[in-house]
């Protein structure tokens, strides 16, 4: 691989505990910088982030239902993995996923 | 770490329930097996039910496979055709095929369905003598049709009816002989039966009833040419049909020395499909006798395939418990279902439906105030909703009357009053809240080998939202399927996270006095680490609702809805409706509402039916100001809980008016706003029997008459309109208070989560809400009490944040990213 690529630039975003268990919290982007992200954290303190929009109709992902590592999509209940932003069959679609790293209790986010 | 070297199972069986319990092993173990399917016949796994519509010309080969050659490559299973499977040693654990091959397993499942019964006459064997089970069958029958023209078939049953019409349309001159005096006796009743009949001699075919057949009879070229009849008559016959019944086939296994039952046949097995004699075995479809039945219909084999697989991938949950079936005729232009008892006999009455010039006849059978038969001849739209009835036990003393002219689980609104699924055109819109036209449904369903309400939800979401056309549905199903497309009649799981249903988890809760979600799963051995979207909400609610001032909430297991306190719109933006006491609102609440209207930049401002005032396209994040700015309470019309309570101007105002009903509309909102309940609830007082405030369409409804007040509860304006029925008339506003409360708190106790009143009244039956909130005074007032203390000090949780457990964290984004921040991140 190129040495250019691995340049990686990772974003603080804030404490593990800010985030509510088995919830989200939205990193606000405007929508020419891509649109807002959705930053998950379930059970066993496992944060996810995905691009906060549904793949079926746009609906926030993160005012979603979290559950094991997955949430529900608040508009028509679609199922979305946390972890590669697929829908849950027979549902096809995906949402964007971004790399999430946690350094003790710090959230860090690749955008 | 090294991988753990897989299990081998061998499938013996390439039929329907064979690869459906695959299937379902593969969903949920897709690495715990390396799997080999033999199959006898040189075809990938079709649906069965089919081959009548392929006799008939209406579909073809291709049409009913399930599962092509290369869904066996793509999930790595291997599959052998064409090779019988002919011992089993199963201290070896090997079985052996029909050309000396020998496999070896660590689990083996027998799927070797059944053998048609062949009647042991002379000439059975004769070339042109076959019987009716698979494609070769029903390819020697289309082959047949093309050289000869005589056919006669045996049996008047199901199979046989389906086979004699799809001959008669290939151009035979076809005769059934049929050895009782109707046709089809083990699913009709006689009068039922004679219709059937008249309707199929009308399409051509002859029938000879009571009638037995002594041998078939070779003619010159060794072919069979002719049917003898005990007592001597010969009728002509070039191809002979035998359709008397199938057998199941456990041969193999009673070769190896596995219990077999002797009638009705079949592999004996225990509720987890293990045979009884081996653990390692695990047998299902219709070669298996369950509780003494063998199943020849395919929901059961289904609900045995799931059951199976949970087992086979270690899970250890699910029994099958076994099946109520119900069958349908797949000949096109005759409806006809029935299902259960239809026959009666000791103990039971009958209602009964006869317009024989109409061609309608329908007969239900009751005992002990439940349906437990029906047979349906000409009209089948009810079959659907009779045949639930039948599955759930449900007392139907009291719809009794209105029963034999259906419900129509069809609904009123949202398919233009379609009640006939075939009728409609493929463009016709079936599901009016998805949008899912009828070829859409009937397309997945062929496609995606759907055959269960679930299957067809999931995949073309009809039927998925408000259900209301749940029964053309399951028509498309029963149509474009075949056969059966029920389940068990077992109560329905709360979701797929478990077994239990939401009358389980009520019980449990309040028996062991469970405190938090966490606790009933593990309780009730959830299989998912924290349920659902659809089981934690459901669960929140019985926990709040049966141990109150205990249970301390969860916003994370609520719908975002009651999470934010405000209604989510398609845009991700919020609604606020504050509550106005009876539909009452003064200059000041419009002023600051006004106010509030242009400073946030609410774009649109909405009258409801419910007679408030509704603000949507509120930001997230500007909800709290909102809320604080116009000071009033919160209206909950985002929450399953008190909504609206509308009311008429009433005796203050109202020249008719005979109470005041803006005012017993206030009171009654006071004492039971920030009541959470199983689904929303609605309120509306009328002043007088005009009825101005709509009092029939709400879940209490009350009416004031000049002598005091009647209540009506149960009513629905929704997507099926529902009357209210007539509860109990009282004096004094106070006992409107008590009896409304009484009535909300039995609900709210007993309702499942999602259950309006009218559905909850339905299912326990009015009498019994009637015996537990009229005839028992001191019941009445107990539960208006345990409502009382439930709402006493709960907060307004637009305005008391800490006490109604509101995240005010979620208002606030938890980072921003502006332009600069983001040039600066790329520059660096």
């Amino acid at each position: 691989m190129g040495a250019i690529e691995t340049q990686v630039t990772w974003q603080y975003v804030c404490k593990v505990t800010e985030i509510p268990v088995l919830g989200a919290r939205v990193i606000e982007r405007s929508s020419e910088q891509g649109g807002n992200v959705a930053v998950f954290r379930n059970d066993r303190d496992v944060v996810f982030a995905l691009l906060d929009k549904c793949p079926h109709k746009g609906g926030p992902l993160s005012q979603g239902i979290v559950f094991g590592e997955r949430v529900a999509c608040p508009l028509h209940n679609w199922t979305i993995e946390l972890k590669s932003g697929e829908a849950v069959a027979p549902d096809v679609g995906c949402a964007k996923r971004f790399p999430i790293r946690v350094d003790a209790n710090d959230v860090y986010i690749q955008m | 770490m090294s991988t753990p070297v897989k299990q081998k199972l061998v499938v013996v069986g390439n039929g329907m329930a064979g690869i459906r319990a695959v299937e379902e092993l593969l969903k949920i173990a897709p690495d715990k097996y390396d799997i080999t399917v033999f199959g006898a016949e040189p075809h990938p796994n079709y649906n069965r039910i089919l081959l009548s519509p392929v006799l008939a010309g209406e579909q073809t080969i291709k049409d009913i496979v399930l599962n092509d050659w290369d869904w066996y490559s793509d999930n790595g299973i291997k599959l052998v055709t064409g090779k019988q499977i002919v011992d089993i040693h199963r201290t070896r654990r090997e079985v052996k095929t029909d050309d000396g091959d020998v496999v070896t397993y660590d689990r083996l499942l027998l799927a070797t369905g059944s053998n048609p019964f062949i009647l042991p006459i002379e000439g059975k064997a004769l070339p042109g003598v076959i019987s009716y089970r698979d494609i070769a069958d029903t390819e020697a029958m289309i082959d047949a049709a093309k050289r000869y023209k005589k056919a006669v078939v045996i049996g008047g049953g199901l199979l046989g009816l389906e086979a004699a019409n799809g001959l008669k349309l290939r151009g035979m001159d076809v005769t059934v002989v049929h050895v009782m005096p109707w046709l089809m006796e083990r699913q009709l009743d006689e009068r039922a039966g004679k219709l059937l009949q008249q309707s199929l001699e009308a399409k051509g075919i002859e029938f000879r009833m009571q009638a037995n057949t002594e041998a078939l009879i070779a003619g010159e070229s060794g072919r069979v040419a002719a049917l003898r009849f005990k007592g001597g008559e010969s009728i002509p016959a070039e191809l002979v049909v035998m359709a008397v019944g199938i057998r199941p086939n456990a041969a193999l296994a009673e070769k190896a020395g596995l219990q077999v039952s002797a009638r009705p046949g079949g592999i004996i097995v225990n509720d987890t499909m293990q045979t009884l004699t081996d653990p390692r075995i695990y047998a299902v479809g219709e070669c298996v006798n369950h509780r003494g039945t063998a199943y020849g219909l395919v929901a059961p084999l289904f609900e045995m395939a799931k059951v199976c697989a949970n087992h086979l991938a270690e899970y250890g949950i699910g029994r099958y418990t076994g099946s109520v079936t119900s069958t349908k005729l797949k000949v096109t232009g005759v409806d006809l279902f029935s299902a259960g008892n239809f026959q009666g006999g000791e103990g039971t009455e009958d209602i009964v439906l006869s317009d024989p010039m109409g061609g309608v006849y329908k007969r239900l059978v009751i005992k002990d105030d439940k349906l437990i038969g029906a047979c349906l001849y000409g009209d089948t739209v009810d079959g659907s909703w009779y045949f639930k009835l039948l599955r759930e036990g449900k007392n139907v003393a009291e719809i009794r009357d209105q029963l034999m002219f259906g419900e129509s689980n069809i609904g009123d609104v949202g398919h233009e009053g379609n009640t006939k699924a075939v009728s409609m055109k493929d463009s016709d819109e079936v599901c009016g809240c998805n949008g899912v036209c009828k070829g859409a449904i009937t397309k997945a369903i062929k496609e995606k080998g759907l055959f269960t309400l679930d299957e067809v939800k999931k995949h073309t979401k009809a039927a998925s939202s408000c259900g209301s056309c749940t029964g053309l549905v399951e028509q498309l199903l029963m149509f474009t399927a075949g056969g059966d497309y029920s389940a068990t009649p077992k109560m329905k799981p709360m979701c797929a996270c478990t077994d239990h249903t939401h009358q389980d988890a009520r019980d449990a809760i309040k028996a062991q006095k469970l405190l938090s979600v966490p606790d009933v799963m593990k309780y009730l051995e959830w299989r998912t680490p924290n349920g659902c979207s659809s089981c934690r909400p459901a669960l929140n609610y019985y926990l709040l609702s049966t141990w109150p001032k205990e249970y301390i909430d969860d916003p994370q297991s609520r719908y975002i809805n009651e999470r934010a306190h405000a209604n989510i719109q398609k845009d991700g933006t919020f609604s606020v409706i504050p509550r106005m006491w009876g539909g009452e609102t003064t200059a000041d609440e419009l002023r600051r509402i006004a106010n509030a209207v242009d400073k946030y930049k609410i774009p649109t401002v909405k009258v409801t039916g419910g007679q408030r005032i509704d603000l949507l396209g509120v930001k997230k994040e500007d909800l709290p100001a909102v809320w604080a700015d116009i000071g009033m309470p919160s209206g909950h019309a985002y929450a399953k809980a008190l909504r609206t309570v509308k009311t008429c101007v009433g005796s203050e105002w109202c020249r008719f008016g005979t109470q005041d009903s803006t005012q017993m509309g206030k009171d009654l909102e006071r004492a039971m706003w920030r009541m959470y309940a199983p689904h929303k609830v609605k309120f509306a007082v009328s002043g007088c029997p005009r009825n101005c405030a709509e009092a029939g369409i709400k879940d209490v409804g009350v009416i004031g008459v000049d002598s005091g007040w009647e209540l009506y509860v149960a009513g629905n304006g929704g997507i099926k309109t529902e009357v209210a029925q007539f509860f109990v008339k009282v004096k004094t506003s106070d006992e409107v208070l008590e009896y409304t409360g009484a009535f909300m708190q039995l609900y709210r106790e007993e309702g499942w989560y999602l259950e309006r009143t009218v559905h909850y009244v339905s299912r326990v039956g009015l009498d019994y809400v009637k015996s537990k909130v009229i005839a028992d005074a001191a019941n009445r007032k107990a539960l208006w009490e345990r409502l009382q203390f439930a709402l006493d000090g709960e907060p307004d949780p637009w305005f008391d944040f800490d006490k109604a457990r509101v995240d005010t964290r979620q208002f606030i984004p938890i980072k921003q990213i502006t332009n600069t921040a983001a040039d600066a991140v790329a520059a660096e």
